[in-house]
């Protein structure tokens, strides 16, 4: 049996380092659907998953694929896909499903530059409402973003404990130079944990499919074949998982699937701060973006303005309380994104009118000029004067 | 082609009766939503029959199904049951099977939501020949949605997008599964409950892609809209109108209206499945430790 965990220091991208996070992780189906710039996950994953008694099936479409990971998921299986773009927009179908059954597994999105075909070897962060708004309804979403080949691996292990936890289609939102980026990834069996799917703990007859725990998410998940007999349908159900089509339903239903997430807000979000302690204007940022205005906060504070940056590792649920707490003490934001205005949209709702937010646009095919986000920082001093 | 049927009595119920297959379907989701008519309930009924006659339990069989009239079918049945996205119902299917190859997966789903949206992933999980059965009741048309034309819609036949008759032509079930490499292949009308039953035993018992075409009537819609007459003047029109051919050349199986159609088993060969090539090729040839989920499969 090969070693699901490739203990020891490795020099690899973020895509191998995303497949390499999956076995970790204990994945033992990969369905997936060839597409530029995610192929070196399913090429990467193809080698590995036989070596670990897994299954790499390689489906005809994107939207098969996702729906051979659902398909997988409720078989007991940790399962994952991996695309981009286009193949993000076709999985929007089975994400849908994915929310509304409930099931626990991982899609990871290298993006790359749209709409369409788009840009398909450079980089993008166009997705990122798409990830938070893309299949139609209403539902809670978690997404992580990565910002190295290190943290592709460790965002990826711990997309499938989130999924396990929280019991839904976890979303790696990483992109083509994250993805395709070599780096030192240092593998760690010491420093892994991982979370197991929770079985039911009561009989069949007594188990309910659907049935809350105190934080809202269904205690329990049988397996195909475990001898509960279970209905899961995509159509409003009530907690035995029968469809059961009125508005009271929908409401219990909808309104709990959102507040799944929001309500467990806090233990999901992670967040990283760098020189916020004294800082005027914050950089909100992500993925590759928080390391291109790495480059900007080093040459503002070398120009003595006191610059921070907050990266969002989890960029939904949006960190909202942070973001709200440092707008009461500075003067601004700044927020570089790989697209024409996405997530500063959400730092525009949070802070309110209580500081300058100022957006960086850049509509993809390369990273930002750092020193961009150095003329807007500047800009949004000179505005407070 | 119209059959007019007189009236019958209606039977009476009688107190306490009990459906005999209760065991294998969810009796607190019943009545179904099915017209009166349609085929889907004696479909559904050989279904539970076939499983009984295997003494197949939920431990040995799960269902998954798409969307449509027919994709209600998952919901009746008191096994581990999987109501998918229109037409998905079989990608779904190849994960489940590939995980939990020691179990037999079964597709049972609508003539639109296995062929228009769902038929690419039905011609690619032949051609894998993925361990499933897929059982498709045709009735020629959307029911659910009200009566569109579909791609099994024989050419003429009136739906309500297709107001002047249908002039697309239409596939042909039997050729196109065995064209792409389906163990198993046989259709039946939902007249011939009894072969139905056969039938479906028979493909559960292939290992491998295996697939049931069942023709049924569509009262409410497809009937009504073709002056066929109710349920009862269909399974008629049925009577009249099928031969049983075993083992003749799918390719000679397509309907027409007013033509007779060819029921039967057309193929009947196995041949080594996704998870036996999986196996001997990549894990036994690289001398991988056997994964636990290839050690069985039915």
């Amino acid at each position: 049996m090969g070693k699901r965990i490739l203990a020891g220091t490795h020099f690899m991208n973020g895509d191998e380092a995303c497949a390499e996070g999956a076995i970790a992780a204990g994945c033992t189906l990969f369905a997936g659907y060839p597409i530029t710039p995610q192929s070196e996950i399913a090429e990467h994953i193809s080698v590995r998953l036989p070596e670990v008694g897994g299954v790499f099936i390689q489906m005809e479409d994107e939207i098969s694929s996702l729906a051979a990971v659902l398909g997988g998921a409720w078989g007991g299986a940790k399962a994952m896909t991996a695309t981009s773009g286009p193949g993000f927009s076709l999985m929007m179908e089975n994400l849908g499903l994915g929310m509304m059954t409930e099931t626990p597994c991982v899609l990871i999105n290298i993006q790359r530059g749209g709409p369409s075909t788009g840009l398909p070897t450079l980089v993008g962060q166009a997705d990122m409402m798409q990830a938070r708004w893309g299949s139609h309804g209403d539902y809670g979403v978690i997404a992580l973003v990565p910002s190295s080949p290190q943290e592709s691996f460790e965002l990826t292990v711990h997309a499938f404990n989130l999924a396990e936890t929280y019991r839904l289609p976890v979303l790696v939102m990483s992109d083509e130079v994250v993805g395709h980026m070599y780096e030192r990834v240092d593998i760690d069996p010491d420093k892994i944990e991982v979370v197991e799917r929770k079985k039911p703990s009561l009989p069949p007859g007594e188990f309910q499919l659907y049935k809350p725990g105190p934080n809202l998410v269904p205690e329990g998940m049988p397996s195909f074949g475990d001898g509960y007999k279970v209905h899961v349908t995509g159509l409003t159900h009530d907690e035995r998982g029968y469809p059961v089509l009125n508005a009271e339903t929908q409401h219990q239903l909808v309104v709990r699937l959102k507040e799944k997430i929001a309500a467990n807000s806090d233990d999901i979000i992670r967040v990283e701060e760098t020189a916020t302690e004294d800082a005027d204007v914050i950089i909100v940022t992500y993925g590759i973006s928080a390391r291109t205005s790495l480059g900007a906060l080093n040459l503002a504070r070398d120009k003595g303005l006191k610059v921070g940056m907050l990266r969002l590792i989890t960029v939904w649920p949006f960190p909202e309380a942070i973001v709200k707490s440092m707008a009461q003490r500075v003067t601004g934001f700044v927020v570089p994104e790989i697209n024409l205005g996405q997530i500063v949209l959400e730092v525009d709702r949070v802070v309110r009118g209580d500081a300058v937010v100022r957006s960086v646009p850049h509509a993809g095919g390369d990273i930002h000029d750092p020193a961009v986000i150095l003329e807007a920082i500047e800009e949004v001093f000179a505005h407070a004067g | 082609m119209p059959v007019k049927s007189k009236s019958l009595p209606t039977p009476e119920l009688l107190n306490d009766a009990r459906h005999p297959m209760e065991k294998y379907l969810r009796m607190d989701r019943l009545p179904h939503i099915w017209c009166s008519g349609c085929g889907l309930g004696t479909t559904l009924s050989c279904f539970t029959y076939a499983l009984d006659e295997m003494h197949w339990t939920d431990a040995d069989v799960g269902v998954v199904s798409g969307i449509g009239c027919t994709g209600r079918a998952a919901g009746y049945l008191n096994l581990d049951s999987y109501h998918t996205t229109h037409g998905r119902a079989i990608a779904f299917a190849t994960g489940l099977a590939v995980v939990r190859p020691e179990k037999k997966v079964v597709v049972i789903s609508g003539d639109g939501d296995l062929f228009a949206i769902g038929g690419n992933h039905f011609i690619h999980a032949a051609r894998r020949n993925v361990n499933m059965t897929v059982l498709c009741v045709n009735n020629f048309n959307y029911g659910m949605t009200g009566g569109q034309f579909g791609p099994t819609t024989p050419i003429g036949q009136k739906g309500t997008t297709a107001p002047y008759g249908n002039f697309e032509n239409p596939f042909n079930l039997p050729y196109l599964a065995a064209s792409c490499g389906a163990v198993y292949v046989a259709r039946w009308t939902s007249l011939d409950a009894r072969r139905v039953k056969e039938a479906m035993i028979e493909a559960l018992k292939r290992p491998g892609f295996s697939f049931v075409e069942i023709i049924s009537p569509c009262p409410t819609n497809y009937g009504r809209r073709n002056k066929i007459g109710d349920g009862l003047d269909e399974l008629r029109y049925y009577q009249e109108n099928t031969v049983i051919r075993h083992g003749s050349d799918p390719r000679h199986a397509g309907i027409h209206p007013g033509k007779e159609i060819v029921v039967g088993c057309f193929v009947d060969e196995p041949r080594p499945t996704y998870l036996d090539l999986y196996n001997e090729l990549v894990v036994e040839k690289n001398q991988f430790e056997k994964p636990s989920t290839l050690k069985k499969e039915i």
